[in-house]
């Protein structure tokens, strides 16, 4: 049987779904009250996907590449929004937190530091929902193309990517921990290192030699791969599939290790206490 | 002898070279209400925020009901609540949307009745559904409360509780903490350097400076032993003179 305290609230170690959704809770009244912080989530993919959509419109009649499989460029421009918005998703949840000060009175409560982890987790997948869905549907009066069309191994690339983003996302958190506010920017730069990398609109056979060996240790690569695979092929690629899930557990991990090591760290010099705007 | 509710050991906090808490003893029993005082940089703060486990101990031991804080925090913080003006709550959320995120938090049964029973108690029913950025100091103090009261908490910290209220407002939240602790046996402590606000709640004063407890004892205590008419000339004489352990040194 559970202790209680004297006020009836339950005493103990063990994870709390209740902790994990109140953190949920707190971000979704967040957004429900600041209508721009809900067009930012929209606004970006959504131009992303008009402008590429132009791209490809063009390129289908003036490229055999592009004409090979109309809508790769738009598939690609909207998985690349996947892992970058998922990434944000967990990031930006926790710079709230920074802004509002608010760091010192939730450590104070019982919530536990991977209780909101798993939170910013949730919340990127709702706002990915918010940003990436419509993007999508809108493709489809626009430019006659649904990217839902790529079928079940579209579940396997969005749940990939959206694994690469967490990890990146909490690692980042984790630096900003470290480094205060003025370390904000990365969250909106960082992800953009790897995309010359991961083969997002080109084959990673394009890259140089030596460049390539760096692309086959990022999930995103192995899942554009893969994705071009579906598109050109017709065919799932398991290798790139089990590749990329093999990484995405490694770069979760290290994510999450970084993130709970500064976490750790902050509590030693203070910061939950200092932060702020 | 029953449990002490806070049993601080060795307890201290350094920054680099800097020496924020040194070497601090101390126990406090249930249904007291207790300071810290000291002038600007002598560790009240940093003290408060060790207790729990906001701030890590460089070296000491704390324990909070009996828990060590450093290896079982969570079993006791359902128990205990902390305010602070170092920290805020969300501005944008509502002041009802703020307590139910923080009565969630701590899973908190028939959490809409809290909220109720607190709004009609701290007198914030008439801006709960406000957001919280949007109100006055009185209004956050009064809100920070509230949060800070939501678990009814058997040990409350308090950091400056009424810094930057108008005597009114800050003589009404005095009065809230003093019933609060005599209808719920309930343990305080609050770091502050207001006199006043000291002398009126608190039975017992840890004086500190450079991070150590310099002296202690009940305000009437204090005043008797430096030969003063107020705790305020007390700590004038603390702050500006050498401390009691250089006195017992140079002895």
């Amino acid at each position: 049987m559970t202790a209680v305290t004297k006020a009836g609230i339950p005493v103990g170690d063990g994870f709390s779904p209740a902790r994990v959704w109140a953190m949920m809770l707190r971000y979704l009244y967040l957004l429900q009250s600041s209508w721009p912080r809900t067009l930012e989530l929209l606004y970006w993919p959504a131009i992303q996907m008009i402008l590429w959509g132009f791209m490809s419109r063009f390129l289908m009649t003036n490229s055999s590449y592009v004409a090979r499989a109309g809508g790769v460029l738009l598939a690609a421009v909207m998985l690349w929004d996947v892992m970058f918005r998922g990434q944000l998703g967990v990031s930006v949840s926790f710079l709230e937190e920074m802004w509002s000060r608010n760091l010192g009175h939730l450590f104070a409560t019982p919530l536990r530091p991977y209780e909101w982890v798993i939170a910013l987790i949730f919340m990127s997948f709702v706002r990915v929902g918010i940003g990436v869905v419509p993007a999508a549907l809108l493709a489809i009066p626009l430019y006659h193309y649904s990217i839902f069309s790529l079928g079940l191994p579209l579940i396997a690339f969005f749940a990939l990517l959206m694994f690469m983003g967490w990890a990146i996302g909490l690692a980042i958190c984790g630096l900003i921990l470290r480094n205060g506010l003025g370390a904000e920017s990365i969250a909106w730069f960082a992800v953009f290192i790897i995309a010359p990398v991961s083969a997002i609109y080109y084959p990673v056979s394009i890259l140089p030699v030596w460049l390539q060996y760096v692309a086959w240790f990022l999930p995103s690569s192995h899942v554009f791969e893969g994705m071009r695979a579906v598109m050109f092929k017709g065919e799932f690629p398991l290798d790139h599939f089990f590749a990329a899930a093999g990484l995405d557990i490694v770069y979760l991990a290290a994510g999450g290790m970084v993130f709970l090591i500064f976490m750790r760290q902050a509590r030693h010099r203070g910061a939950l206490m200092q932060m702020g705007e | 002898m029953p449990q002490p509710v806070v049993t601080v050991r060795n307890l201290t906090k350094r920054f680099g070279d800097v020496v924020a808490v040194d070497a601090l003893d101390f126990a406090l029993p249930r249904g007291v209400t207790a300071a810290l005082l000291g002038g600007n940089g002598a560790g009240k703060t940093t003290t408060l925020s060790m207790l729990p486990g906001l701030l890590l101990p460089s070296e000491g031991a704390i324990e909070i009901f009996g828990e060590n804080m450093l290896t079982h925090r969570h079993r006791v913080l359902p128990r205990l609540n902390f305010s602070s003006p170092y920290v805020d709550l969300p501005h944008r959320l509502t002041v009802r949307q703020n307590l139910t995120v923080y009565g969630r938090l701590y899973r908190i049964p028939e959490l809409k009745d809290r909220i109720a029973e607190l709004a009609r108690d701290l007198q914030i029913a008439d801006f709960l559904d406000r957001q919280t950025g949007k109100l006055s100091s009185g209004m956050k103090t009064r809100v920070a409360l509230a949060k800070a009261l939501l678990n009814r908490p058997e040990l409350l910290l308090l950091d400056e509780p009424t810094a930057s209220l108008d005597p009114d407002t800050g003589d009404w939240v005095r009065s809230y903490l003093e019933d609060y602790r005599r209808r719920g046996d309930a343990t305080i402590l609050l770091a502050s350097h207001n006199m006043g606000e000291v002398e009126r709640l608190c039975s017992d004063v840890m004086m500190m400076k450079r991070g150590r407890i310099v002296d202690r004892g009940s305000p009437q205590e204090l005043i008797a032993r430096y030969g003063r008419a107020t705790l305020e000339q007390v700590f004038l004489d603390i702050a500006r003179g050498p401390d009691l352990f250089a006195r017992e040194a140079a002895q």
